[in-house]
This record gives structure tokens, sequence and C-alpha cells, in this order.
């Protein structure tokens, strides 16, 4: 009988089919529209009368027998082809990968950052003033009066308009605070001076016309010497690691009095000695110091009444601590090879 | 400043190492920058570190004090001696040596013996032949047929010096006995120390000894100031006049008469050239030497000459400015020309012999036949001598301690100082008494410092005994009454202020010389003063991370430039778009390609983009910075804010193994989209652009941001000729300048948000034929208007030219997206807005549906 020989045809090939295109083409040539079963099925008017019935039921027996055979036998395929797909699917994952653009900030942006937010953490906030200046907010108002042998520390950039330069350091700043943030000397200010500043010097690895500077002030009825200390050694821990460990050392600044080096323990060699710190253990990283009674007047404030403290880092400078920068002026040269590191 | 440990123990006591004293010094303010060794051992200090030094130690049993008693001839060499040495030994050793300062002595018995340094055998010394550093131990070796173990030394072969021309001598007895280590004898510490101008007081090996009794509180011993005075008065022998007391406080001067020009002891040569001083003849070398000991400069006249001068008669100096047009050879032999700011000293005829402080006059110097010295100890205003200086670039010890302030009291200390050892090292008589015109003599600073005022300004209680016993260790006269110091500040001091400046001076001493370690670490607990808000920085830092998110890297450029080079950015003949102001300028620029502050980031950006496509096919930059435009009226300059981009090469980052790199370059709309992505992050309103008349950008590739009717900056491609007059020949450069503070007063950081559709968009697209010279932002705006509140979305997607569209025109494709949060659209609802556009499109812009 034709129904089963097309019954066992079908089983007998399914059981050679071995991949999803040879179930798709076994499921047209025996289920499919045009398929054996279906044309048998449409041949039932040939067929006695009486063996319509059975021809009918035995042909829908098999029908959904060869359907669930169908759907095991699917099942199967798939789950050797998806065996053989992620044997055969393997990649060389040691191959680089596809570059994706990227952009990035300039090395000296992202430490300023830091600054920014470490200081704001501390209420300290941010306030920027001009790069050209007049001599007096540069010098005169910082006590360097004309001709005073610390403008020797600072070769300066004229302008060929008299009195005017550019900036040395960010403390002209200072005075422009007070003033404006002051109130005639009656207010406290807690503020950071990031700029850029520029000397007169030759260009090498070592010393650039321009160079960021990031000055602290602060100024209070209640501000101390100890709280100096205090707050540079929480920056410190913040940036350099809770365990940092900072010294002071006298120095000398016209605009604060005392003054004082800072000191942070060389994070390169824990303290140890390394070339970077000159085997001393120790890396200079700011320059401080109680703000100069003169330096508060020309700020407005009367400084029997009023005290503060003033601190200054080089981002650059601590920036080629941190990452080996032997020459200053990759910041600058704006080398892709160089920005693209950070 | 050079300062040998040997120096400074005559002064002060010493008992810790040098290396913990140079911590010490340094924490002081007195920055040691470096320990030289000369054959001593380094010391270890627990908890401080320091680089180890590889100089040579000497071996204290090889290395000795030796006394050469006899010089022999060597029987078989011309060239070598034998110098028989007394090393304390029983017997005395022979020494084969070539030295040819031993041959004046060749066949000769010292009586007075001549003391050198005597190296054993199995000593360590450097080779003295060798051209590069060799240490080598000595071992015996017959010279000439000669047995010889040991050897006596040059100053090359210990280390302290490239000296090798002949062995060290003494001729003096040097105050050991024969046998004695060569450390104990020559051994010494040369501590390298660099001052702030707060320390003019330590410019000498006093003032730092000075500095030590202080910080070790040990008893301070001064040079001996005593003169021995046997000749006829000074007075009558000179006659000085200050003209002006506040350029010139004081002068005094003394008189050796008889004495000889010859070379100095040994020992003040070597303490010279410890200090890096090239000994000359004992008047010279005196005048060196208490500088370098006691800080103040002197100088030396030969009286003769000056009595030569005054034609026979007193000679008369009187002190000045010099007048315009004045000269004065110098003893550099150098005629100078003299600048009304030049204090000058001048004989009995009103001409300069002597410029004051700086350098002494040609005429007047000390030469070998000189036999009466006037020496001069004076003392200048500080900023007087800094000025000479400069001008004359005459920078020397004398010049460095004048220029940073000497005290008027050191005047008459150096004086006697001098004239004595010049009369030790020359003989002579001194006359006696001392001319000393002083005519405003500096009143001593005292300065009343109340205990409460350490404590405010330290943060840490101080009772004042304590604070007293602190700053009479530096010298400084206190009487405590009460809690409050009356102090008297030490003659030599002009760092110490008055009033309130001089109490935080004084606040400074207590602190430093306490040790800055003891002062404790407190958080302020002062008011906080009001927090404000900071848009200016906050939009600012949110411009940079939406550029980084876009691809952009960040660059930051030399401010510096040059006119000429801005200058380049304007095409040939044509008239430039950037602000037509001056330039600040520089008065003193360092180099010739940065003399005035730039009006442009362009320029850097382009050097920049010129520098990295030597290596690069794909730049993608921006900087944000401030240019300096002068204002009229106003001395100092606008600082505004730019925003500078450019990209130029590769649209898509390529170079990967995959081959998957294609050849599109970026182009106007690269940029174009990366500034509307900027401005929609940053929710600027207001915004549009529109062609742009720059003539440094590509006429019909650029625009300008136009942000409330105001121009905000161009962007585009770079003219062509620009690029040409660069020596530009890559991909396009395309790049643009914004007005940073107009596009962030334009920014809307409280923007609100458009909330989430609820009902299903529906998405039509349409065609629209027109001329070529309607602009896409006319199109797009007549669509949006004729669309009304149901027209959500307007994407351009397709902008066609060609075949099918007639000549002159182009086709614009849009997506559009009609949706109404209020209901689900009808189809009948869009196709009456759709047709609405349509026809809108046709009767404002001559639109045709594209076919």
């Amino acid at each position: 009988m034709e129904l089963e020989s097309v019954y066992s045809a079908a089983l007998a090939e399914l059981e050679s089919v071995t991949t999803s295109d040879g179930m798709r083409d076994w499921e047209i040539k025996f289920l499919g529209k045009s398929g054996a079963l279906t044309q048998l099925l449409r041949g039932v008017g040939q067929i006695p009368k009486e063996e319509r019935a059975a021809f009918g039921k035995r042909a829908n027996e098999i029908k959904e027998a060869l359907t669930a055979a169908f759907e095991a036998r699917a099942e199967l395929v798939k789950g050797q082809e998806l065996a053989q797909d992620l044997e055969a699917g393997e990649i060389d994952v040691t191959l680089p990968g596809r570059p994706r653009p990227m952009g990035g900030l300039h090395p000296s942006t992202q430490t300023l950052r830091q600054f920014y937010d470490i200081w704001a953490e501390m209420g300290f906030q941010v306030y920027r003033s001009r790069d050209v200046e007049t001599d007096d907010m540069n010098f005169t108002y910082l006590n360097m009066p004309p001709d005073h042998p610390a403008r020797d520390m600072q070769d300066t950039f004229y302008t060929t308009t008299p009195n005017v330069i550019l900036r040395t350091h960010t403390s002209p700043g200072q005075i422009r605070a007070m003033r404006e943030l002051g109130d005639g000397g009656t207010k406290p200010i807690r503020i950071i001076l990031p700029g850029m500043c520029y000397r007169y010097e030759q260009i090498t690895a070592r010393s650039e016309i321009q160079f960021h500077q990031v000055e602290g002030l602060a100024v209070g009825r209640n501000i101390r010497m100890s709280d100096l200390k205090g707050t540079i050694a929480e920056y410190a821990r913040k940036f350099f690691g809770e365990n940092a460990k900072v010294r002071f050392r006298a120095s000398y600044f016209p605009f604060t009095e005392p003054s004082m080096e800072v000191d942070v323990e060389c994070f390169l060699c824990g303290g140890e000695g390394c070339n970077v710190c000159k085997h001393s253990g120790w890396l200079e990283i700011a320059g401080s110091g109680m703000v100069h009674p003169t330096v508060l007047e020309n700020g407005g404030y009367d400084p029997r009444e009023w005290s503060g403290f003033a601190f200054g880092m080089g981002p650059e400078r601590i920036t080629m601590l941190k990452h080996g920068i032997r020459d200053i002026r990759y910041f600058w040269g704006n080398d892709l090879r160089f920005l693209e590191q950070f | 400043m050079k300062i040998p440990l040997s120096w400074l123990r005559e002064f002060v006591e010493i008992d810790i190492p040098p290396e913990l004293l140079a911590e010490k010094l340094t924490a002081a303010g007195l920055e040691v920058a470096k320990i030289t060794y000369l054959g001593v051992p380094q010391t270890r200090v627990e908890g401080l570190r320091y680089p180890n030094s590889d100089h040579l130690v000497w071996d204290r049993s090889k290395l000795l004090l030796g006394a050469i008693r006899e010089v022999k001839p060597h029987p078989n060499a011309d060239r070598l001696v034998l110098a028989m040495v007394d090393y304390g030994a029983a017997e005395v050793e022979q020494c084969v040596t070539g030295a040819p300062n031993l041959f004046e002595f060749k066949g000769q018995t010292l009586e007075k013996p001549l003391y050198t340094i005597i190296a054993l055998e199995g000593a360590e010394v450097w080779d003295g032949h060798s051209d590069e550093p060799k240490r080598m131990v000595l071992k015996e070796k017959p010279l000439r047929g000669i047995p010889n173990r040991s050897m006596v030394c040059s100053e090359k072969e210990l280390g302290m010096s490239e000296s090798h021309d002949g062995i060290i001598l003494m001729r003096q007895d040097p105050g050991f006995a024969p046998g004695t280590p060569a450390q104990d004898v020559l051994g010494d510490v040369i501590f390298e120390i660099e001052l702030t101008p707060n320390l003019a007081r330590c410019y000498s090996v006093f003032g730092v000894a000075r500095e030590i009794a202080a910080l070790l509180d040990k008893p301070l011993r001064a040079p001996d100031y005593n003169v021995q005075e046997s000749g006829a008065p000074v007075a009558g022998t000179i006659e000085i006049t200050i003209t002006d007391s506040r350029l010139n406080p004081r002068f005094t001067a003394m008189l050796l008469r008889g004495t000889t020009i010859q070379p100095s002891p040994e020992w003040l040569q070597r303490r010279l050239e410890a200090v890096g001083q090239r000994p000359i003849n004992n008047i010279v070398d005196v005048t060196n030497y208490v500088m370098f000991e006691m800080g103040q400069p002197l100088h030396a006249f030969d009286y003769d000459r000056l009595v030569a001068h005054a034609n026979g008669k007193t000679p008369h100096l009187t002190t000045r400015l010099a007048r315009p047009g004045e000269t004065l050879k110098t003893l550099d032999g150098s005629v100078r020309e003299l600048t009304p700011k030049d204090i000058i000293i001048t004989d009995n005829s009103d001409t300069p012999i002597s410029l004051a402080a700086v350098m002494g006059g040609f005429d007047t110097e000390i030469s070998d036949d000189t036999t009466n010295v006037l020496l001069e100890a004076a003392n200048w205003e500080f900023i007087s001598i800094r000025r000479t200086t400069h001008a004359h670039k005459l920078f020397s010890e004398a010049g460095t301690r004048f220029s940073r302030g000497v005290h008027p009291s050191q005047a008459m200390l150096g004086v006697r100082r001098g004239i004595e050892l010049m009369r030790q090292t020359g003989g002579g008589a001194v006359a006696s008494g001392v001319i000393d015109v002083y005519p405003e003599p500096a009143p001593a600073i005292q300065i009343d410092l109340p205990e409460s005022e350490i404590r405010r300004i330290m943060g840490m209680d101080f009772s004042a005994k304590d604070a007293a016993g602190l700053l009479k260790r530096a010298a400084f006269e206190v009487n405590v009454k009460g809690d409050v110091l009356h102090v008297t500040v030490p003659d030599y001091r002009m760092d110490i202020g008055t009033g309130v400046v001089g109490q935080a001076d004084l606040i400074e001493e207590i602190a430093r010389i306490n040790g800055f370690e003891h002062i404790p670490v407190t958080i302020i607990t002062d008011e906080m003063p009001p927090q404000r808000p900071n848009p200016h920085l906050t939009q600012e830092e949110k411009t940079r991370d939406l550029l980084t998110q876009l691809g952009f890297r960040e660059q930051i450029s030399y401010r510096l430039t040059t006119p000429e080079t801005e200058a380049m950015l304007v095409p040939p003949g044509a008239a430039s778009s950037f602000p037509n102001v001056d330039y600040v300028r520089l008065a003193n620029p360092i180099t010739l390609d940065k003399t005035a502050l730039r009006h442009t980031l362009l320029g850097s950006l382009l050097t920049n983009a010129i520098e990295n496509g030597r290596y690069t096919n794909r730049q993608q930059v921006f900087e944000i910075g401030s240019v300096y435009l002068p204002r009229e009226g106003e001395i100092l300059p606008d600082e505004p804010r730019r925003l500078g981009l450019l990209i130029t090469g590769a649209r898509h980052i390529g170079g990967g193994w995959m081959g998957d790199d294609t050849d599109a370059v970026v182009d106007f709309f690269d940029l174009k989209g990366a500034v509307e992505h900027l401005l929609a992050g940053l929710h600027v309103e207001g915004a549009r652009f529109t062609r742009a008349a720059h003539t440094s950008f590509h006429p019909g590739r650029s625009a300008a941001l136009v942000i409330d009717g105001a121009n905000a900056g161009t962007f585009g491609e770079l003219h062509p000729l620009v690029a040409r007059a660069i020596g530009w020949e890559g991909a396009p450069l395309i790049l643009g300048e914004l007005d940073l503070d107009a596009i962030l007063n334009a920014a809307r950081p409280l923007f609100r948000l458009t909330p989430l559709p609820v009902t299903p968009p529906v998405l039509q697209d349409i065609a629209l034929v027109v001329n070529d010279t309607v602009a896409a932002e006319e199109v797009e705006r007549v669509i949006r208007t004729a669309g009304g509140d149901l027209l959500k979305q307007v994407r351009l997607f397709d902008v066609y030219t060609g075949d099918q569209i007639p000549a002159g025109h182009k086709s614009l494709a849009y997506a559009l997206t009609y949706q109404t949060d209020e209901r689900t659209l009808t189809d009948k609802e869009v196709a009456s807005v759709h047709a609405k556009i349509v026809k809108a499109t046709e009767r404002e812009l001559g639109a045709k549906l594209r076919a």
C-alpha cells in the first residue's frame, strides 16, 4: 500500500537528515503542500468509498507520527548543529580588537579636575582670574615693591604697555578675590585659584615659559598655621593616598610669613629613596605659608583681626612625578602620541 | 654658596653628623642642595635618606700627614727625586716621585720640613695619570732601579681637585704631627647651600654658623675683630664725603702702611679654594676671605695711587650717583659707560675711580708694587646695586651680597677684620683709628609680641618664656613683661619688619627655630564662607566632557605666538576676519616665535595639526582657552574664552587587521554634526547656522554659528590658499573657533524633559524637488510650520541631484514622524497634514513632489 511505503520511506529518509537545510527539504518533500503525503491525501477520491475512512484515519496517524518524528529529529539536528557551530566558530581571541575613536582630556586638565574635586570637598571653591595683570597686582600688592630682590625669583614677561605683565603666579588672584569676595574685609574666604602662569625662561626639558598653578587661599578670623598643616595633610592623603606623609620646611615667599615648603613622602619609592626623589625620600609638592599682614591689608582685611593661609602647587610638576614624564615640553607640544596615553 | 664644615667649626661646635646638620639647615630654610666629601666617610643617619656618595675615603692608616725632611736626587733619573718622608714611623720612608714642585729642593736637607700627604702601600687613591676617574691601590713597584712602595700625593690623587702638576706641599706647619691621618688634616665636608632672598644675613660662613648655633642651641664664637694698630693715625690721611646717605649709609676705611704684596698663606688659600675662589695675592685674598667669612665685601685701594690722583694732596673720596656721559675703566680693563643709577666713588677732581659695591677702578687698584693699602668697607642701598649689576651685567660675589642687603653694622667689623688679616699676611703697620662716616645710624628695631599673637597665628600655646628662649638662641634681645615679649632685633638682620609685620617675622623665627614639625595639625574650625555656584566653570567642564564623548582629544597650546604667524591664517590679499585690535605684545620676548598673546586658537590648532600630520592620518582635537584682545581706554585686555575644534583625515578609524578601512575623509558635515551634538548636549537654545563670511575659511564650505542673532564663531574647511601657505598637503582641514562665552550664556542647564510618547507614531517619507538655491533649513522650516503640532520629527535622509532631477534642482527626502500624545492618529488626519505640507512647500518654495 502506497501510504505505508511513503511512511517508511519518509522515516528512513529522516534518519539520514543531519542539517537544518535537509530538514526543511524533508518537510517540503513529505509534509509540504505538494509533499508526498499531501498528494496521497488529495488522491483520496480515487480510493473506494468503503476504504476511505480507514485510509483517512491511517493517513492522519502517519502525518502525526511523521510530524512528531520531524520535530524530534529537528531538535536533534539543531543541537548537533549548535555543537558544531560552537566548535567551529572558535576565534583567535588574542587578535587585536577593532580600534574605536576615543576622545580624552589633556593630562593637565585631568590633574586640575582632581584638585577641584579634592578641594571642593574641603570647602575651597574655584576662583579664576586674568592672565594679563598689572605689575601692582602681580608684585607690589603681594609685598614685592619695585626692585624687591624676590622679583629675581620670578623672571617676568613685560608687555609693551607700561606696568602690564603676564602673571608670574596665580597670587594676584588672591588680591582680586579678597577685594571681590571679602566685602571690605568682613567675610571669610576659602578658594583655590587655578590658572596659566608665565615666566621668562628658556624652554627646556625642565623649564617652561607657561605652566599651570593652583593656589589656595583661606582667610578668616581664626585661621592658623596648624590649620594650614592639617589642610595640606588632608589634601595629600586624598591625592597621594591615605598613608601619604608630609613635612614642612622653612622657606621664603614675599607674600607669606611664615613661609613653608611642603614635601610629600616619595610615592614612587615609599620614602626609601629613588632617582625621582634624588634619594631623599621626599618630593617637593607645594609652597605655603600664612598670608603676609601687608597682603591681607592690601586685600582689605585688618591683619590684627584676620589671618589666612595660602599655598601653591604645580599640576604639571605633579603630573610629571606621577607618570614619570621627563620632559615638560610634552605638555604644550600636543603630540597625539603623548595625549592619547592619558 | 659653598660652606666648608671645617670653617664652620671655627665658630660653632657641631656635634651631629654632617648629613643631619644638612637636614636641619634645609628644614630651617637654608636648603642644602649638595654635600661634597673630601676624604671623610659619609655617615648613615637613622631615618634620613640621601644619595650614596662615591667619593674616595682616605684610609686612616695609609693616607697620612708626612714631613719631607730631605729631597735626594735619583741616581738613575734626572726627572725623578727621592722624597724622604717622616710619617711618624721609626724609619723615614723613601718615595720616588717626579713632582716638579720638589725639584727646587733637590739635594737639600730641609731644616723646616715640607708637609705633604703620603700614601702607604695598599692605600686606595685616584689614578693621577688617568683622564677618566679611576681608582687604584698602591703596590710596591721599583722606579728606575730604586725600590718604591709609597707615594707622595697630588690633589688629584686624593680627589681634591683636578691638579696633578705637583704634589700637595704645605710649607707652613699645619699644626698636626707627622703620621696624623690625612682625614684629620685636609678632610672636609662642603655644603652647597641655596639661599632665598630673605636670608641675606647667611651669605657667609659665619652667617651660616649663626643659624647653626641657633638651631643646635650652641654658643657662637665670632671672628676676631681686634686690630694691632701701631702706625700714625688714619685721621687726616683721607677724607670721605657721602652725598646721599640713603644710597650710601656708611663708609669706613682703615690704612695699612708698608706692607708687602705676596701669596697668601696656605691655610687661607685652601679656604678660598674650598669655597670656589681662586687665590691671587694676600690683599685681594683677604678682601675675599673676609667676605666669605663674615659677609662684608671689602675694597682695597692702592693708597699711593689715590694720593697721586689728588696731586699729592690728601685724597678726598666722594660717593654719589654717576652723571650721564661719565665713564670708568674698571679693574677688568674695560671702559664702562656709567648710568645715572650707578653709585660711584670719585676722587678729588670729581672723576670716577670706582663703581661702588660692584667693581673697582683700574687706576687705583692694588698692584704688586703696592705698599700702602687703604681698605674700604661701605654699605649701599641694595636696590641701586641690583640695578647696577643688572645694567652692567657684572655679577660678582660682592654684588650678590650687596644687592640682597648687607647691614651697615657689618662695615666696621669687616674693615677691622680685613686690615688685621692684611697686616698678618703682608706685614706693615695699621694706622690707628678708623675713618667712619655714618650720617644716620640705623635705629635698632624693637617689636612687642604678645603671647596671644603667637597662639593666634601658630595655633599652639607658647609661653612668653619659651618663645623668648627660642628668640634668644637667634641673638634677639628679649625682655618678657607679663605675657608680652619686648624684642630687640640683632643689628645684622634686615629681614625683620616693624609693627604687625615684625610680629609675623618673629613668629616665623619662633616656629623655625623650634621646628615646624612641632606645630600641631588641626582642621579649620573657622566659619565656612558661603559656597557659591560657579556656572562659568561647571559649563566649561561640561563642554570638555561632551567633546571627549564625541571623540575629541583635548590640546593645550602656548598662548604666546606672533602676529606674523596669525597673519598666515588670512589668504594673501584678503582682509582679515580676526579681531581688528592690536596685540598684547611682549617687551622682552625670549624666543622669536613667541612675541605676543594670541588673538585666535586657530593658529596653534593648525601648527599642531601639521606636526601630528607627520605620523597620523586622522586627527580630532579641541582646545578651550582665552584669547587676548586689547580694549580701548583700558590697560588690561579682554580675555574671552574660545573653543577651537579641528578634524582632518579618515572618518573611520582604520589600521586594523580586519581590512575594513574606508577611504572616506571627514568634511564640513562631520564637524557640523559635532557642533550640533555639543549644542544639544549643552541645551543651547536659539542657535542656527548661516553662510560664513570669514576669509580664512573656504567660502562655500564654512558656516557661522549664530546664537540669538549674534555671531558666535565660524567653522568649516580651511581656505585652500591658507592650507597652501602653511604647507598643508593632506586631507582637507576642517576646523572652527567658537565663542565659548556666547555658547555657555545660551546654555540651559535647567532644560525641560520631553515626555516619552504613549501613542504609536505614523511614519511617512516625502521627497521634494527644489531649486538648488533653496536652503535646506528653509525647506525644513516650511515643513515644520505646515506640519504643525502633529508633526513630531523631521529628518533629512537623502539629498540627490542627477539624471532623474531637472538641472539646477535637487531632491530632498525627509522622513516625517506624525504623532500626538492625545490620541492615535488616523490615516485621514495624517493624509490631511501631509497634503498641507506638500502644498505649502509648493507654494512657498516652488517644490514638486519627486516622481
